[in-house]
């Protein structure tokens, strides 16, 4: 397997300049002679879909919503980040880049980072002029927020729905390439199957969600923009519908999937209620701008938190870690609210939630401006909880919600299937092993606005290949494996239904493989998931036929690349002997019970290749050379 | 709690469908509506019957997935509030549910409560958006615009595109959606120079689309999951005389 | 013409139409009240009043004929409103309810039609007098056309009463909706303003029904009393 990382040459604030002056161009009238699928209409697919238009490329894309509009970018809360500097407190591209490398944990790519921190202001400029309404103060120019993993103020963000409105905006340039007939889009169309011909990625098959019709599309390059896979966890703060069949599927056909262990336990999640959950919702992670985290000093406490006094209580983090308090990163507050809660001083009915207290912040700001900073959010918590965050102080946890890992891909965004490109949270790229709030939207756009556009020109113009149609055997092929697939599920009736198999799976990998792992739990999960996936295919029932509207079959395809992935993600997180981000590995912890990352042994990429179902997949490496940063042990104190 | 639940059941669009009634027991007050409906479901496979076909996605209110008429009321009774962020207690054991999807010709059911909404889409792709190519464009804080001017744009752009209005409409009309973008860019510099354009083309959209006309009911404010007002429909009303009268 | 049929084709455009068709009617309705408010004023000023407006020859029916055209266009276009919301939703809710939307907001087209046919009755009994041909030989000591005691021998009628203030009761109805509902059509919603629209249209909407009634009541509790040698028929 081919792991160059194809980094440009030169000094790195050189190097993407260089690049793109280094690739080959598309002539503009031979532009409409190339085609491309881009799968996902997420900010990374619609910023993609609707740019490769505008430049002249026949476009397809493709979505499992019901709208282009409804993609799970949509949910992003907080904000989005960018090294404008506009505060002028010290912000630039390399602090951002290197915020973005130490935060990562040093385990991502430094020339794809920094191109990323490079592009961040270009995505501001361009929201703005699609009339995303950021946030403003009274002068009439963007206000910013600080976000958790970083000193300076570098968020832009509208109300807590940022990610809607920049969905919005990379969604109202897509509908105007829809309507001007260069982007053929089609909802409602999930993909199962990635097609290659004469090993380049030539097309897709999907199934019509509505009449269940099952075809195909074929292009000269296919562009995976298909969001994360946390729902392996079942719990998770990702929309119902996320799933990992479209990465997986890619895959399964040679793509190498890079660093599956990696993802990101969110700090302010409303904690779960009961076994009805269906998923988790998070609070943003902004409240800990104003908020104060905290449990009880006494283990199994009784009284109302209003109750406790001062001195009973324990703010963990702002002891742990002065200076960064309630600001540290997501791993870390995430991992102290655990362990304050595996030392039996958690909060709640369940004993797994801390608190979100606003007390002091109301007191000292008025109880109008944290309503106008947080007003929507506080709604929220109210109608899920029933409580009022004003009076009582928030009860939060820990819950899946991002993955660093993905398909892996070169500083072209190219997978290792030529021909076959991946963007947004699918690819592995520039998080490390742990996200900072407020970049993935940044990270999502930037490949979708200001990478993809130009490295597929460079594909084209270099792989030359022959034009095809979906009448090739290849096509052929593959949409009778998907037909088969398809009525393999329909067959299924067992006895259990395909969602408890999938809250299983849930459980067995938030115990084995999640905020916390190790080597005995790890291997027992690998036990566990073959076991569960027989049951699956044993004793699962779904019902209906596959020629209408069927979301109990949809839900058992994405079940089913989970219960395989499961294992992946195992097999990754248990050869990964180290903590660092986002993985956490009891076994490599300091005496207080920091992470401890084994820089010597560690510092790849581990990119995955498929050897078939049940069968132990194979490592390669792709070694992460780090010229410009140092290494250091991460340090919040 | 135990509910009787009536169920609008259709299974395509070429079906004709009919309400069917139910009953799930063993429902608890932290749950959601559609954890409510999880349940059903849960119970119509394993008795070999097809589930309840509801559209959902982000659960958070935010996706504008869900689209349930709750009792004659879409998104149910709770002010501001997607049905998927109703908890159930807000009902109480013994209460009949009357659940149907969003009513409209324009919203066409495919299956159960499930209705094709791209006529929304199509409305967008006539105009609903400003067009600046991706590049080229000026540094983000090179137009200052009033903190009010840009609250109010987002106030409008807070829309989730449910369809919630229309079905609320005892015209069926859209007026509430489209106006909601009209004044997001109407308020909005950069929004100026297709303002005449925008007006004229999503509404020549949206009356062929097949909605009904607006006789000012304000039930669309009323059931709007994110409070837009109608207030952005006055402006449209304005936008789109000027336009048509000077065009 | 083309223009013309595009402009009322348009939702928004119709509905402007039925805006300001529906303004000149309201406005037409305050002097309409306020001419026959004189009832109260004798005999006299109300003959002077209404021989006036006949001696308006031309003008008068250039009046007449501009406020048929608001009305049919009123009228029409409502109509087709309504015809377009059926079709736009041809299956109904099993079950519906309504937050915000009235019971006088949603039956517009209801009270509209009634009041219409109520508008065809008034002109049948007052103004071409066909139910009642023997007002035309009524005439005041001055030889004028005794309108005054036409209107008291009209609604010496309890029922015909019934009727007149049944229907102003509708009105109000109407206009309690339209007046506001107007401001909103012509593009005029702002926070600021609002509390001071709605106070103008149940303002106006109420003086508009009581001012009318007024006049029946007034023939009926006998403050307005038939002048000396009009020979009640
Ligand atoms: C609750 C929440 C809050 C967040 N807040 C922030 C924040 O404040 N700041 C920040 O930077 N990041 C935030 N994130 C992370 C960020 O929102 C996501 O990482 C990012 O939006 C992912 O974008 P995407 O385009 O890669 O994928 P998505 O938006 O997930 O889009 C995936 C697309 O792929 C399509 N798709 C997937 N599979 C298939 C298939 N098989 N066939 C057809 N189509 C398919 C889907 O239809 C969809 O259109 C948040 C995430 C969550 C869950
Ligand atoms: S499911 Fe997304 S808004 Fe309700």
């Amino acid at each position: 397997m081919n792991l160059d990382p194809k980094i440009p040459s030169g000094p790195l604030a050189e190097k993407w300049d260089n690049h793109r002056f280094e690739m080959k161009l598309v002539n503009p009238a031979n532009k409409r002679k190339y085609s491309a699928i881009v799968v996902g209409t997420g900010l990374a697919g619609a910023s993609a879909a609707a740019t490769m238009a505008e430049l002249g490329y026949q476009v397809t894309a493709l979505c499992y919503n019901d709208s282009a509009r409804r993609a799970h970018s949509i949910a992003a809360q907080g904000g989005i980040n960018a090294a404008k500097n506009y505060p002028n407190d010290g912000d630039s591209v390399y602090r951002l880049f290197y915020d973005t490398v130490k935060g990562g944990d040093y385990r991502s790519r430094e020339a794809n980072v920094y191109r990323l921190a490079q592009v961040s202001n270009n995505i501001i400029d361009q929201c703005v002029a699609q009339g995303v309404p950021f946030a403003r103060e009274y002068g009439g120019y963007l206000d910013n927020r600080s976000f958790g993993g970083a000193q300076v103020s570098r968020t832009f963000y509208a109300r807590g729905q940022t990610g809607q409105q920049l969905l919005l905006g990379a969604y109202s340039a897509l509908m105007r390439q829809v309507g001007l007939g260069t982007v053929d889009l089609h909802t409602r169309h999930e993909m199962m199957d990635i097609v290659l011909i004469d090993g380049h990625a030539r097309g897709v098959v999907v199934r019509d969600m509505v009449t269940g019709e099952v075809q195909s599309f074929a292009a000269d390059a296919v562009i995976l923009a298909t969001g994360g896979y946390s729902n392996v966890f079942f719990l998770s703060t990702n929309a119902i519908a996320c799933n990992v069949t479209a990465a997986y599927r890619a895959y399964k056909k040679g793509a190498a999937f890079a660093n599956p262990c990696y993802t990101q336990i969110h700090p302010t999640c409303i904690p779960v209620s009961g076994d009805h959950q269906s998923k988790l919702t998070l609070m943003s992670e902004s409240l800990r701008n104003d908020g104060r985290i905290w449990v009880p000093k006494a283990k199994d406490e009784k009284r109302a938190p209003n109750d406790i006094p001062e001195d009973e209580r324990d703010y963990y983090l702002e002891r742990k870690y002065p200076s960064f308090g309630n600001l540290s990163p997501r791993d870390i507050s995430s991992r102290s609210a655990k362990e304050a809660c595996d030392d039996g001083r958690g909060v709640g009915p369940t004993g797994y939630g801390v608190y979100l207290d606003f007390k002091d912040a109301i007191n000292r700001l008025g109880k109008s401006t944290i309503e106008a900073r947080y007003g929507n959010l506080f709604q929220m918590y109210e109608r899920i909880t029933g409580e009022d965050p004003y009076q009582v102080p928030m009860r939060i946890y820990p819950a899946a919600h991002y993955t660093m890992g993905g398909l892996w891909v070169d500083y072209n965004l190219q997978s290792t299937i030529p021909g076959l490109h991946v963007l947004g949270e699918a690819n592995f790229s520039d998080h490390g092993a742990n996200r900072l709030g407020a970049s993935a939207l940044m990270q999502g756009l930037a490949d979708g606005y200001f990478v993809i556009p130009y490295t597929i020109g460079n594909y084209f113009a270099t792989a030359k290949t022959e034009k095809v149609t979906t009448e090739h055997p290849e096509f052929k092929r593959a949409e009778e494996e998907v037909r088969g697939r398809i009525d393999s599920l329909l067959a299924l009736d067992g006895s259990r239904t395909v969602v408890s198999i999938h809250r299983e799976l849930g459980k067995i990998m938030w115990d084995y493989c999640g905020m916390a792992r190790n080597e005995q739990g790890l291997k027992k999960a690998l036990e566990l998931i073959p076991e569960l996936r027989q049951e699956f295919w044993e004793n699962a029932k779904v019902v209906g036929d596959g020629e209408n509207l069927n979301s109990a079959l949809e839900r058992a395809g994405r079940v089913a690349d989970f219960l395989e992935f499961a294992e992946l993600m195992c097999h990754d997180a248990l050869n990964r002997n180290e903590s660092c981000g986002g993985h956490f590995r009891e076994e490599y912890q300091t005496e207080d019970g920091e992470a401890k990352r084994n820089d010597e042994d560690y510092t790849y990429v581990a990119a995955w290749e498929y050897k078939g179902v049940g069968n132990e997949p194979v490592l390669h490496r792709e070694p992460l050379e780090f010229e410009n940063v140092q290494l250091q042990t991460r340090s919040y104190k | 709690m135990k509910l009787k639940l009536h169920i609008w059941r259709q299974k395509n669009a070429r079906d004709k469908g009919k309400m069917v009634t139910y009953e799930v027991d063993g429902i608890i007050s932290d749950m959601s509506f559609l954890e409510m409906l999880d349940v059903l479901n849960e119970k119509l496979i394993l008795n070999s019957e097809e589930p309840v076909a509801f559209d959902h996605d982000c659960r958070e209110g935010i996706c504008g997935a869900c689209s349930l008429t709750i009792n004659g009321i879409p998104h149910g009774p709770e002010k501001e509030t997607t049905i998927c962020q109703l908890h159930m207690r807000h009902f109480k054991d013994g209460d009949e549910i009357y659940i149907e999807p969003f009513r409209a010709r324009a919203f066409p059911v495919i299956r159960d409560l499930v209705t094709d909404r791209s006529a929304f889409d199509r409305i967008m792709q006539a105009g609903g958006f400003v067009s600046a190519r991706t590049g080229g464009v000026p540094d983000a804080n090179a137009i200052p615009i009033s903190k009010k001017e840009a609250d109010l744009a987002m106030d409008n752009a807070a829309c989730i595109g449910c369809g919630a209005c229309v079905a609320s409409c005892k015209n069926a009309s859209a007026m509430l959606f489209v106006a909601a973008k009209v004044s997001q860019y109407a308020h909005l510099p950069q929004g100026q120079p297709e303002r005449k354009r925008r007006v004229l083309n999503m509404v020549a959209q949206m009356d062929k689309e097949g909605f009904g006309g607006c006789t000012n009911q304000y039930e669309c404010e009323a059931v709007c999951p994110k409070g837009i007002s109608v207030a952005s429909i006055a402006l449209m009303n304005r936008d789109f005389f000027k336009a048509s009268v000077t065009e | 013409m083309a223009a013309l049929v595009r402009f009322l084709q348009s939702t928004i455009l119709s509905k402007v139409v039925v805006a300001v068709t529906g303004l000149f009617m309201v406005l037409f309705l305050l002097g309409h009240m306020t001419g026959n408010l004189q009832m109260y004023l004798g005999q006299e000023t109300m003959n002077v009043y209404a021989e006036t407006l006949q001696g308006l020859g031309g003008l008068l029916w250039v009046i007449r004929g501009a406020l048929l055209l608001f009305l049919v266009l009123h009228v029409i276009l409502t109509l087709r409103l309504k015809f377009l919301s059926m079709s736009a939703r041809p299956e109904p809710y099993a079950v519906k309810n309504y937050v915000r939307a009235t019971l006088t907001s949603r039956t517009m087209v209801w009270s509209g039609v009634m009041l219409s046919l109520f508008i065809v009755y008034h002109l049948l009994h007052f103004t071409v007098k066909a139910t009642n041909p023997a007002y035309g030989g009524l005439f005041d000591a001055a030889g004028r056309h005794d309108v005054y005691s036409m209107v008291i021998l009209g609604y010496s009628n309890v029922l015909i009463s019934m009727v007149y203030i049944a229907a102003m009761i509708l009105l109000g109805f109407h206009l309690f909706h339209a007046i506001e509902s107007m401001f909103q059509t012509l593009g005029i919603n702002h926070e600021k303003y609002n509390p001071i629209i709605h106070g103008l249209s149940v303002t106006l909407s109420t003086i508009i029904v009581v001012g009318f009634i007024m006049i029946p009541v007034g023939v009926l509790a006998g403050w307005i009393a038939l002048p000396a040698g009009v020979i009640v028929l």
